[in-house]
């Protein structure tokens, strides 16, 4: 991952973007960008249309106005022929797995390279097996139905489908929300190891702060229909943006902070804790 | 990484002991050459070289396929080395190959054995049996929660009763009446030819009121009901059941048979009848209109003629059906909606079920309604 970006090595480029739902405005003329190789979050609170600028990422929604280019596309200008073939550069895992539920786990993890490809049905089902096992689910799990798992078996498998055709580019929905504890430090190993064994970028949507200190290199704090706040998590620790500053010093962001700071070996090295400011 | 403008992959075999790997081995680009690699052969217990220096693209798909190949090599005695393979790919090979070897990782393929035919037989007759059973089970609880509720009248739940009889009664209005309108034309316009022949034009009130009143009417309403109703009450608590509203409604202490089933069941059975009415009148209109202008019967000469041929004993046979096809449906729609297991296909399933069960059984009942009433002379 370089550090200044060159264009090329930008993956998302989004510039003054605005979305509304009547009069309700989500985006006011937002910038963004991604680059290549880095584990972006984007955080923000309950309707602070994170969901929204995902969705127009990936091509379910499309913005009032403002331009948003993927991968070096404009999503503005684009036919049925090259949004298809810029579906399967991309993957995304959604936030309640988005699973078939008629189909069995390995035919759902199977199924992008059913349609897309013209692979031998065994060598596909061996293939998604061997996804599933990527993401830590037994291969026998590849013979149930979704609804026969947990929650944490879900999104994995839905993770597992989304890495099906290998995607430069990841999206992960609230990859932690729901589950518990164990299961979501799983998550934080599992995305860590796929960065290093395929450097796809990823970009993610989360609430969950330890994810958030532990492996994205940046952050885009989302409120007001802007980017308040943008950079690593002791970056944005340190900046006195008030939206910023809600987020860090409720107590449970000041309590992931504590650990973090711990674990990179004591005070100094990373944020300066501030004296608690009220509480919200 | 731009499969698009890359070759697609290619395997070729110079010298027996040599293998040139070249293009993209990447999902989109090697679907022609997999079928090909089973029948590369080496032969056996001698030392291969496999060129991998002029691969330009892999993916885990392509490096899985290429491990297996280099396995089976490996397996029938050949001593193969890669070379010439950038490090990146080198790196996922060797991920890939881990896996390869795992005998634990054999793909879990869904053993499925086509049942024979007496399997498939006793399998739907054991189904069907349980299905039964369970919709007996269902009918006897909801009578006791009606019991209960008549019992204790300040449990009926008054606002969704009144809500239903609007959905399902006053909203189907425009439909029966059309359907039924049209009705009574077409058994008009039929049996006009045969009155005709016979100068018993007159005649035509006998057969558009008794059958109107007593079996049509009824019947088509039914149908349009369970069809607009019945399938409506199954995809509500199909997707209530889905969604844990169900489970929410039992931990909050609220019968779900008291506030979605009950209800339901009574206002069907308060409009059916009402709406059978309706179509009695409209099915008859039409009648009488197809009488004025093939037959020549007015409208005054054929209320004449229908008020002595009908009965109210007619009128009443056909609306008295009405309540028993009404609880049919509404219970064989709820039922089967509580049927629903947490999935969307099969709110499908249960929502097409309730529907023709709910037909079937209201035509079985109309059967044993005919037998019953000509027993009866009625």
């Amino acid at each position: 991952m370089q550090s200044h970006a060159h264009p090329d090595d930008l993956v998302i480029e989004i510039s003054k973007v605005s979305t509304r739902f009547g009069d309700h405005v989500v985006h006011s003329e937002l910038d963004l960008e991604v680059r290549r190789g880095e584990i972006f979050a984007l955080v923000g609170g309950s309707g602070a249309g994170k969901s929204v600028l995902l969705r127009e990422m990936i091509l379910l929604q499309r913005p009032d106005s403002g331009s948003i280019r993927v991968l070096g596309v404009d999503l503005q200008k684009l036919d049925d022929d090259a949004a298809l073939a810029l579906r399967q550069r991309w993957g995304v895992m959604f936030q309640h797995g988005g699973l078939f539920g008629s189909l069995t786990v390995n035919e759902n993890v199977g199924l992008p390279l059913r349609e897309h490809t013209r692979l031998a049905d065994a060598l596909i089902d061996e293939i998604a097996t061997w996804k599933l096992a990527m993401t830590g689910l037994e291969p026998k799990v590849g013979a149930q139905y979704p609804s026969e798992l947990s929650g944490g078996m879900m999104k994995r498998a839905s993770l597992a489908r989304a890495l099906a055709l290998d995607p430069e580019l990841l999206f992960l929905d609230e990859p932690t929300s729901g589950l518990d504890p164990h299961s979501a430090g799983g998550v934080d190993e599992l995305v860590r190891k796929l960065r290093a064994l395929f450097g796809p970028t990823i970009v993610m949507i989360t609430h969950d702060l330890d994810l958030l200190w532990q492996i994205a290199d940046r952050v885009a704090i989302l409120a007001d229909g802007r980017v308040q706040g943008i950079g690593s998590m002791p970056e944005l620790s340190r900046m006195d943006n008030p939206a910023i500053r809600q987020f860090f010093d409720g107590p449970r962001g000041r309590a992931a902070q504590q650990q973090e700071k711990r674990q990179a070996g004591g005070p100094g090295n990373g944020a300066i804790a501030r004296p608690s400011s009220k509480p919200r | 990484m731009k499969p698009k403008s890359v070759a697609p992959a290619a395997i070729a075999q110079p010298t027996p002991e040599n293998l040139t790997l070249s293009g993209s081995w990447t999902a989109s680009g090697i679907g022609a050459v997999e079928r090909r690699l089973e029948s590369v052969r080496v032969p056996s217990k001698t030392e291969a070289v496999a060129d991998g220096a002029r691969i330009e693209a892999l993916d885990t798909a392509g490096a899985w396929v290429l491990q297996k190949l280099l396995q089976r090599l490996r397996d029938e005695s050949v001593v193969v080395t890669l070379r010439g393979l950038r490090p990146e790919f080198a790196k996922l090979l060797e991920v890939v190959a881990q896996h390869v070897t795992d005998p634990g990782d054999k793909p879990a393929r869904a053993e499925r054995q086509s049942p024979t035919a007496l399997e498939r037989i006793g399998r739907s007759a054991e189904a069907a049996f349980e299905q039964t059973v369970a919709l007996l089970g269902f009918v006897g609880e909801s009578a006791v929660a009606l019991a209960g509720c008549v019992a204790h009248p300040a449990r009926f739940r008054w606002r969704p009763i009144l809500y239903n009889i609007r959905s399902a009664g006053f909203d189907a209005l425009p439909i029966v009446g059309l359907l039924s309108f049209l009705l009574g034309i077409v058994v008009a316009y039929q049996g006009a030819d045969q009155l005709r022949q016979y100068g018993a034009n007159i005649f035509v009130a006998d057969l558009v009121g008794l059958s109107m009143l007593r079996e049509f009417a009824p019947l088509l309403t039914a149908i349009i009901v369970a069809g607009r109703s019945g399938s409506a009450y199954a995809a509500q608590i199909g997707t209530m059941d889905v969604t844990e509203e169900i489970d929410a409604m039992r931990t909050l202490g609220i019968a779900p048979l008291d506030l979605l089933v009950l209800p339901k069941i009574i206002a069907l059975v308060i409009a059916l009848p009402l709406l059978t009415v309706f179509a009695d009148v409209l099915g008859v209109f039409g009648g009488m209109i197809m009488a004025r202008s093939q037959l020549g019967v007015g409208f005054e000469e054929f209320l004449d003629r229908f008020v002595k041929a009908v009965s109210v004993t007619h009128y009443l046979v056909g609306i008295g059906k009405a309540p028993v096809f009404a609880a049919i449906i509404a219970v064989v729609g709820c039922f089967q909606g509580f049927r629903t297991q947490g999935r969307a296909d099969s709110v499908g399933r249960q929502t097409t079920r309730s529907v023709v069960q709910s037909i079937f059984l209201v035509i079985v009942a109309d059967a044993l309604f005919s037998i019953a009433f000509s027993a009866l002379d009625l």
